[in-house]
């Protein structure tokens, strides 16, 4: 059993998201006793090597092979076994999507699909390791649902609930060891609705994965200058939680943060979801911008995309004061 | 018993000219929308002898946990899919003659019912086997050693890469009760499969890579039949040679037939063909 301790919540902030998700991993078969778990050869990677150690039948490692371990897993699904899938984020996305497309969004086999290291953190390795098309591409096909958790403890309870959601799946892990936290207590998390973090008037920040944080830390350096704002964590990107962006219209500026392209993710939910609207505050994307850059440290991609906590303050500064100019 | 197989094939025999004949009037049905009529004629007496002789299925209980799961990896061979299910009963006369009607049960690629007995969609090749491969593992799983998985596979299909994961796959989890049936019609939708992408020995490919092979007349029925009796500790590959648009002279090894529009005259001369015939 899970227990939302200070300890733990370190413990897994330590690990990173991947450890975290193995930690929830040793809990799934408690949960429900037909888990499975499928990898393409990222047993370790994937945090589930004390899973492998406890549970070795229900882990089947595929290979370096996504297209057949998405197979596989529908097969499985389809069977009335549930199914995780771990790789990378990039390869969940892109090197599948087809699998992904025809078994869980047309035949709707509820994979849980958990894409790693997604955004920029593994960068060093270069762009074919770094994720930030995943969500544009699994945002566009139909019957997916698709969480972004904030922190480690919401990788854990995401990971939870993701075993007992009735459809299909797509986890997306980012950030590094040494995580963050944002949430230093046991709350609710609940699939498709945000989590209200602060309350204000000014600027709505709308946030998922490793941005979220930062919206926190920008949203206190914004209050020392008398613009209060309102943090989401929007954890669930589809079905996106349109109640609480509905509470946000009176504010002057909606913002949204990402690790991911400002193309097709977040941000262009939010977009899509005002662009219905008469009226509504001006809406600004924060995330990475359309272009490839070279391998390179976590720390510098953010800076290059302009992702780092100054240079987002600066942003939303600039556009917070040139609105309706 | 040799009398009870006999009759078994000679029924299978006759199954085979009309489906083949539902196989036509299915494609007058599709109008100038056209069907695959090639890739489906090909697979008439694999489709025929596996859902009349070989596979434990029961139209009336779909959901059986001990039947056995047909999966078409070949999507585009609905005719003989569906010419076959008919005789099974899984389908009403209207179902056939609906076939591409707008929003009909069955569609020009297999769409996932199981109440009718379709375990899933395909369409894209290069999925069916991992499917069947993941099948397989839950079933085992499942204690269910009884229940055979079939997935039949275009030779073209076989381009495909994530058919080799696939067999790589089923051969390493010692995966017995799989059974995959390649339809080696020798065409492809550009031309002939040699010179499109050379598969070469595809009995030698399945072998390397770990499985049992049979290779036979894929328009003989007691080849098939006795094909699918093979008892072995891996994976079954069935090598059906085969020809595209078998059964109707005109349509016969051309590429053409891969996908095209019937029309009333070239049915009824086809029509008399297989009339010829019985």
């Amino acid at each position: 059993m899970i227990q939302y301790t200070p300890i733990n919540i370190k413990t897994w902030s330590r690990l990173g998201s991947c450890g975290a998700f193995g930690i929830a991993a040793m809990e799934l078969p408690e949960i429900d006793e037909n888990i499975m778990i499928t990898t393409a050869d990222l047993c370790f990677y994937s945090g589930l090597e004390r899973f492998r150690t406890k549970y070795e039948d229900r882990l089947i490692n595929v290979g370096i092979a996504e297209q057949n371990m998405i197979g596989i897993a529908a097969g499985m699904a389809k069977e009335g076994l549930n199914v995780f899938a771990t790789t990378y984020a990039t390869f969940a996305s892109t090197r599948c999507a087809d699998q992904v497309r025809v078994n869980m969004g047309y035949m709707q086999l509820p994979i849980r699909l958990v894409g790693l290291t997604a955004g920029l953190s593994v960068g060093v390795l270069g762009a074919t390791h770094m994720s930030f098309e995943d969500i544009a591409i699994m945002r566009g096909i139909p019957n997916i649902t698709i969480v972004a958790p904030a922190d480690c403890t919401e990788t854990v309870k995401a990971t939870l609930a993701a075993a007992k959601y009735p459809g299909s799946i797509y986890l997306r892990l980012s950030g590094t060891m040494n995580c963050p936290i944002v949430y230093h207590d046991d709350y609710h998390f609940e699939i498709g609705k945000a989590v209200v973090l602060q309350e204000g008037k000014d600027i709505a920040l709308i946030a998922n994965g490793p941005m979220v944080c930062k919206a926190v830390e920008v949203a206190n350096m914004l209050r020392d200058e008398g613009i209060i704002c309102t943090v989401l964590d929007m954890h669930t990107i589809k079905p996106l939680d349109t109640d609480l962006i509905k509470k946000c219209l009176g504010h002057k500026l909606i913002i949204t943060l990402e690790e991911h392209s400002v193309i097709g993710g977040l941000g262009g939910a939010v977009a899509e979801y005002l662009s219905g609207m008469d009226n509504h505050p001006p809406l600004y994307t924060v995330g990475i911008s359309d272009k490839f850059v070279k391998a390179a440290s976590y720390e510098y991609l953010l800076e290059e995309y302009g992702l780092t906590v100054h240079k987002i303050k600066e942003q939303i500064i600039k556009k917070y004061n040139s609105r309706g100019k | 018993m040799m009398m009870d197989e006999k009759n078994l094939l000679e029924e299978c025999r006759a199954m085979c000219i009309r489906m083949r004949k539902n196989s036509l009037k299915m494609s007058l049905a599709a109008g100038r929308t056209g069907a695959h009529l090639g890739g489906g004629l090909s697979m008439i007496e694999i489709m025929a002898v596996l859902y009349y002789a070989v596979m434990k299925i029961n139209p009336k209980d779909t959901y059986s946990e001990q039947r056995d799961r047909f999966i078409l990896s070949k999507g585009h061979g609905v005719l003989a899919l569906y010419a076959a299910m008919y005789e099974r009963g899984f389908f009403s006369e209207d179902d056939l003659e609906n076939f591409k009607a707008d929003n009909a049960l069955l569609s020009g690629h297999p769409s996932m019912n199981q109440e009718k007995g379709i375990e899933f969609s395909s369409g894209s090749l290069g999925q069916g086997l991992s499917l069947g491969v993941g099948v397989c593992i839950a079933l085992n799983r499942k204690n269910n050693f009884d229940s055979k998985v079939y997935v039949l596979l275009g030779d073209g299909e076989c381009d495909e890469g994530s058919v080799w994961e696939a067999a790589a796959s089923a051969s390493h989890y010692n995966l017995k009760n799989l059974v995959a049936i390649i339809d080696k019609n020798g065409l492809q939708y550009d031309g002939r499969t040699q010179e499109v992408l050379s598969m070469s020995d595809m009995g030698n490919k399945w072998r390397s890579f770990g499985w049992e092979v049979r290779e036979v007349d894929g328009h003989d029925v007691s080849e098939l039949y006795h094909a699918f009796q093979t008892e072995s500790d891996k994976p079954l590959a069935v090598i059906a040679n085969t020809v595209k648009g078998k059964g109707i002279s005109f349509m016969e090894d051309d590429p053409k037939w891969h996908h095209a529009q019937l029309t009333q005259k070239l049915y009824d001369m086809a029509m008399k063909e297989l009339e010829d015939m019985t």
